[in-house]
């Protein structure tokens, strides 16, 4: 079942990002920050976590997870030390996502040249 | 093209603006989302398979478990990206490559990609977060406000 729930809540995700780069016209990156500002938002009403427990990777995957995971770190670290600290905490728990994108993408302009 | 940008633009070219719009092709919506729900929904799978993988052979829950998933789904989408896959891919499924975290890893990689003939530091250096920066900046910025609200209402200022 837990497969079952990670394609599907995954693929409605998708779907909703489909739906405002045809209908709404917005551009990648237009519809990827405003998916990113409403996965913080839906954090911020603690709506995001229930959902990941309900579909795994089909909630943790799409760029949505990344906001709620900034707002995640920094109100863990906000615990701890009040309003600094949700500045030093909001990369807390997405460290894995951009440390693996700097590194590999930098590795990768190493190794490949540019297709076509 | 934004009202403002259109109020600017002489009268012939802003007729000019609704001939063309009359003549764009309708997009296909259904079959897009219908290919975006497929694809997405996949990448999904994939992850949730990665993550079993890593709960079950390494020591991590279910809640830990979604870090090195994502890595892994991350270095995944680079390779496709650099053997010029990825963007095959996504010429198909359009948002359902794009909104996965491996639509992030594919702008920073090609970005990187793309920008290594002007040199290591002001072109791969400098460009790498030319698609993917609007991403951090949005959720940095709302996470910040969503923080601070949260704070003040719950009274923990320190």
């Amino acid at each position: 079942m837990n497969f079952f729930w990670a394609f599907v809540v995954g693929g409605l995700i998708c779907v909703v990002g489909q739906i405002m780069f045809d209908v709404f016209r917005l551009t990648p990156a237009h519809t990827t920050s405003i998916l990113v500002v409403s996965g913080a938002v839906l954090d911020g009403f603690g709506l995001y976590e229930p959902l990941i427990d309900f579909a795994g990777a089909g909630a943790s995957v799409p760029i949505t997870s990344f906001g709620s995971a900034l707002v995640r770190g920094a109100m863990a670290e906000a615990e701890r030390h009040g309003l600094v600290g949700v500045i030093t905490g909001i990369f807390e728990v997405t460290s894995a996502g951009i440390s693996a994108a700097i590194i590999f993408g930098f590795l990768a302009a190493l190794i490949f040249r540019p297709k076509g | 093209m934004s009202k403002k940008q259109k109020k600017k633009l002489p009268p012939v070219q802003q007729e000019y603006q609704a001939f063309a719009k009359k003549r764009e092709p309708a997009r296909p919506v259904v079959k897009n989302c219908i290919r975006a729900f497929l694809v997405g929904g996949s990448i999904c799978l994939l992850g949730q398979l990665i993550s079993t993988f890593y709960m079950r052979f390494f020591d991590f829950n279910e809640k830990t478990a979604s870090d090195p998933t994502v890595a892994t789904l991350i270095f995944i989408a680079v390779l496709l990206t650099g053997f010029g896959v990825y963007d095959n891919i996504a010429q198909w499924a359009g948002a359902g490559t794009a909104i996965p975290v491996t639509g992030f890893a594919n702008a920073v990689s090609s970005a990187a990609i793309e920008h290594r003939a002007e040199g290591l530091v002001l072109g791969v250096g400098g460009n790498m977060f030319k698609l993917a920066g609007s991403v951090i900046v949005f959720g940095v910025v709302s996470a910040f406000v969503i923080g601070i609200i949260k704070v003040i209402l719950m009274g923990m200022g320190g």
